[in-house]
């Protein structure tokens, strides 16, 4: 017996957000016309408990196997309504949706031709609908293990961290030695503990971890497969190996500003202009400039950082705090020193930060209010110029020490790491996220987690907290031990496929290759993420998506372009104007 | 009363992006000595609500238009515009220093602000042989208003003239067609002017085919570059073209200039145009010259007092001088040239140099006088 498509079409109000503008009954009218739809219907919120019991009901009454959803975008409820369909028996590609929200009614203007195309954009969904396909949901199994590359602090800490909890972890450093910018740190804020100690330890769980495979001098060269099942190749030292893993951690860190890049300091020039680094690296033994102690020390905060003439907007966060604590540093060793803080705002947000300041004042450390505009040389000193701003005063303020407080800027070979991983960056060029507050340490690419300062700049404690959410991130793909993979692939017409190529050329995911004895190409639907590239590149034709065939392409846009069911009078094309969205 | 719509011009010039960092001020090479203050100017037109009186604030003249603010501003705020636009404010008004009266009547009527006749612009050229735009030339030699009209700046425009000639160059002048190209009008704060200005340049240009220009100041090439509508018209400043011509061998120097030269950059050429490391090649390359730095060099290179229509305005505070400074730093270095690349520029310090009677410890020469030399 032939199959009948049976569909059911549920058009949703969304509240207002639908009915306002769209004439919902009417829609509901239209789409129980439309061939092969057995029912229609129109509800408050499809995506409710009540309106999901709708759509199962009918299921189970009126023998429905294809359905339809008009309402929000697939990126909001798909993954809902095709839980919905499954749980009442049917396949989930056996389920379709149209936007009937973000491409109609929050675009336009409401009134009959915005009724009407919400109907065309039910049609075509429909006309899909016809000729959805089932699809097998697979699982496969996961590899037990993980890659952390990069080994500051953020990245030794997920890695004891996955290790701890059972799991195998290759931990990638760039570098000869672990512990990354902490380990050039000579005390931590708020606390004034030894960033040594502190790093030291962390080092030491690492190397001394049996589940812990450290490979330093190491560079990630290629990052191949999916969710559950990466493979990557590793040169380590003049060797290549390749590693697999079920997840990823970036904590590739970042890079100090380079304070040459702010010439009016004279960094470089002059040799009592320094940075913050090089004042841990001076305070180790002694605070000294030409082998004279310092009498007048004046910080400069904001150095690279909240500066878009240099392209970096952002606030570095960090450089307060540690600007603070050299400060009393300085105070501790030189009690008799003038110490100056020039500060454009003190954001001393986190837990202690504040008391800090206020210690670091308490000791005779003197915050002035500008942002200073340029260093000059006079005689063995330097004269920094800057305003007063609360003075509303030129001042210039010698100085036998000046230090920068440099800020963090993403790393050189980011771009590199990111086409490496397929990561997104943000406007500043550190990693994005796949949601700033919802997915903080998730990416865009399933199984690969962000951790410390390679998403944006963090201090140690924020760093390590993190990286215990990658970690915990990471290991829930392991922990599952089974992953699902896509099922709308791409699959290939052996009769009309020449065997060229073309499409494993632009396949991203490497999931075609030629087949060893047919001579013509073959999908790996593992790899397979169902893009498309290869469907538009094939020249022959040959090469379809699953869920997404060219068959069901053209008649979906039949159905938007058939004028002769649902014309759209010339005039009201013309006043069809896109609102801008409230 | 002078009453500006503040809440209007706070949008129009992007002042709401101010953070009050006063990086502005403590650059400001004028705040040292007058009353600008750009960061509490910005601060009182943000809290003005809709109506801020500049009535009385003289020191919105003593702006040399350096750039030293807008180009450290980590906020992208453009002080110096808005200065100028406030400038705006007293010209429609007609309430300006009968200087600035003098210069924009001059410029609006001879083509040039000096009050000098449009008939003898091209007198300068004496008995060089050059010619005039058309077949044959490649660039047209955009040569300015100072260095057409004034005594000393002639010298620099004869001395490139033999330097390009020396190197095969095809250019002409327009001789008394050329006209201000409208920098200083426009930094007065005459927009209107200015505009007229931009408009009858371009039309001479285009009906003259022209599509390569060199100018002897930084602020004609500025104006060309930054201040006119994008023309397609490569526009160079002559220290970028002798740069160009020493790096080609096209150039070269037979003859040896064995003095130690320190080099001033002129601010439209630095700080507005990030122009300088072409000036500096075209001195190292001199046989025998001895190139030193002052301590305010490149970007931190201090302003000479000339620009932003200053030549024609003494200040709120004449009694202390930049280019005294200037001078001042240039003997601290111990050269004997104290070399510039602006007609404004050479102007400036050669009157400071008099005025502290140092004209046998240091002598301030273009870069072009200075090439001319070693030919």
């Amino acid at each position: 017996m032939a199959f009948t498509p049976r569909i059911g079409v549920y058009i949703c109000h969304c509240g207002i957000n639908i009915a306002a503008t769209v004439d919902v009954a009417q829609v509901t009218e239209f789409a129980a016309r439309l061939p092969e739809v057995t029912v229609a219907r129109d509800y408050t919120y499809m995506c409710s408990e009540p309106g999901q019991a709708l759509i199962k009901n009918d299921i189970a009454e009126l023998s429905l196997n294809r359905i339809v959803v008009a309402s929000c975008s697939p990126l909001m409820h798909e993954p809902t309504f095709r839980a919905t369909v499954a749980e009442a028996g049917l396949n989930p590609y056996c389920f379709e949706m149209a936007n009937i929200r973000e491409q109609c009614s929050w675009v336009h203007p409401g009134g009959t031709s915005t009724t009407r195309k919400a109907m065309q954009l039910v049609a075509s969904a429909v006309a899909k609908a016809r000729r959805l396909q089932p699809l097998e949901v697979r699982q496969v199994p996961v590899t037990p293990a993980a890659l952390v590359i990069g080994a500051g602090v953020a990245g030794m800490q997920a890695a004891l961290d996955i290790a701890e909890a059972g799991f195998q972890v290759v931990l990638v450093e760039q570098a000869p030695h672990l512990g990354g910018h902490a380990s050039k740190l000579y005390r931590t804020f708020p606390t004034l503990e030894s960033a040594v100690d502190l790093v030291n330890h962390l080092v030491d769980r690492v190397l001394s971890h049996p589940g812990i495979t450290v490979k330093t001098d190491s560079e990630v060269k290629e990052v191949g497969g999916y969710v559950g099942n990466f493979r990557v190749r590793v040169l380590t030292g003049s060797q290549e190996i390749e590693v697999q893993v079920g997840a990823v951690v970036v904590a590739t860190g970042f890079e100090i500003f380079d304070a040459h890049r702010k010439p009016e300091f004279g960094y470089g020039v002059y040799p009592q202009v320094i940075t913050t680094l090089d004042f841990e690296r001076l305070v180790g033994n002694q605070i000294q400039i030409d082998g004279r102690e310092p009498e007048k020390v004046v910080f400069i905060q904001c150095v690279g950082s909240r500066d878009q003439s240099l392209g970096n907007p952002y606030c570095s966060r960090v450089c307060c705090m540690v600007t603070a604590k050299q400060a009393q540093l300085v105070r501790e060793r030189l009690p008799n020193a003038q110490i100056q803080i020039f500060y454009m705002d003190v954001r001393a947000y986190g837990k202690g930060f504040e008391s800090f300041y206020d210690r670091t004042r308490e000791q005779g450390v003197i915050y002035r209010r500008g942002n200073p505009s340029e260093i000059i040389r006079r005689g063995n000193r330097v004269v920094v110029r800057a305003e007063d701003t609360l003075l509303g005063e030129l001042i210039e303020v010698v100085a036998d020490l000046v230090v920068l407080a440099v800020g963090m800027v993403p790393r050189a070979d980011s771009e590199t790491t990111a086409a490496l991983l397929k990561l997104a960056r943000s406007s500043d060029g550190f990693f994005l996220e796949a949601h700033p507050k919802l997915r903080p340490v998730d990416t865009a690419m399933a199984g690969v987690f962000l951790a410390g300062c390679c998403q944006g700049p963090k201090d140690i404690a924020e760093s390590i907290a993190q990286a215990r959410a990658a970690a915990t991130a990471a290991m829930i793909p392991l922990m599952q031990g089974q992953v699902q993979v896509e099922a709308a692939t791409s699959f290939i017409d052996e009769d009309l496929c020449a065997g060229c190529g073309q499409c494993a050329q632009v396949c991203p995911f490497s999931a075609l290759s030629m087949h060893p004895v047919r001579a013509v190409m073959s999908v790996n639907p593992v790899l397979c993420q169902g893009c498309g590239a290869c469907a538009v590149t094939c020249p022959s034709g040959a090469i379809n998506v699953h869920h997404f065939t060219f068959d069901q392409f053209i008649l979906q846009i039949e159905a938007l372009s058939n004028m002769s069911t649902h014309p759209l009078p010339v005039s009201e094309v013309e006043t069809m104007t896109v609102m801008e969205h409230p | 009363m002078l009453q500006i719509e503040s809440r209007q011009f706070v949008q129009e010039h992007g002042l709401f992006a101010c953070i009050q960092c006063g990086k502005c001020t403590g650059g400001c090479p004028m705040a040292v000595k007058t009353k600008l203050n750009p960061r509490d100017l910005i601060y009182r037109l943000l809290v003005a609500g809709n109506g801020y009186d500049i009535e009385g604030r003289e020191e919105l003249w003593d702006c040399t238009t350096c750039a030293t603010c807008y180009s450290r501003c980590p906020k992208l705020v453009n002080p110096m515009e808005a200065v100028i636009a406030l400038r705006s404010a007293f010209v429609e008004k007609g309430r300006v220093h009968p200087n600035v009266k003098t210069a924009l009547e001059s410029t609006f009527r001879y083509g040039n602000p000096l009050s000098m006749p449009r008939e003898d612009r091209g007198a300068w050229v004496g008995d060089l042989q050059l010619k005039s735009f058309g077949e044959g030339t490649e660039y047209l030699y955009f040569v300015g208003c100072t260095p057409s009209y004034d005594p000393q700046a002639q010298k620099v425009a004869r001395a490139l003239v033999r330097l390009l000639d020396s190197a095969g160059v095809e250019f002409g002048i327009l001789g008394d067609r050329e006209s201000c190209c409208g920098s200083e009008t426009r930094r007065l704060g005459e927009l209107g002017l200015f505009e007229m200005m931009v408009e009858e340049n371009q039309d001479l240009f285009s009906s003259m085919g022209i599509s390569k220009i060199f100018t002897t100041s930084p602020h004609c090439f500025n104006a060309f570059k930054n201040d006119y509508p994008k023309n397609g018209r490569q526009v160079q400043h002559y220290t970028q073209l002798l740069a160009d011509l020493v790096e080609t061998g096209a150039l070269h120097f037979m003859g040896e200039y064995n003095k130690v030269v320190t080099y001033h950059d002129p601010c439209y050429l630095g700080k507005h145009n990030g122009i300088f490391d072409e000036p500096r090649s075209v001195l190292k390359s001199i046989p025998g010259l001895e190139l030193i730095e002052m301590d305010r060099s490149r970007e931190k290179s201090l302003c000479c007092e000339g620009g932003g229509g200053r030549m024609w305005l003494e200040g709120t505070n004449p009694g202390t001088r930049l280019a005294q400074s200037r001078v001042k730093e240039a003997l601290d270095t111990g050269a004997e040239i104290l070399a510039t690349a602006c007609p404004f520029c050479l102007l400036t310090l050669e009157e400071a140099v008099k005025y502290l009677n140092v004209e046998d410890r240091l002598n301030v020469m273009d870069i072009a006088e200075i090439a001319v030399q070693a030919l």
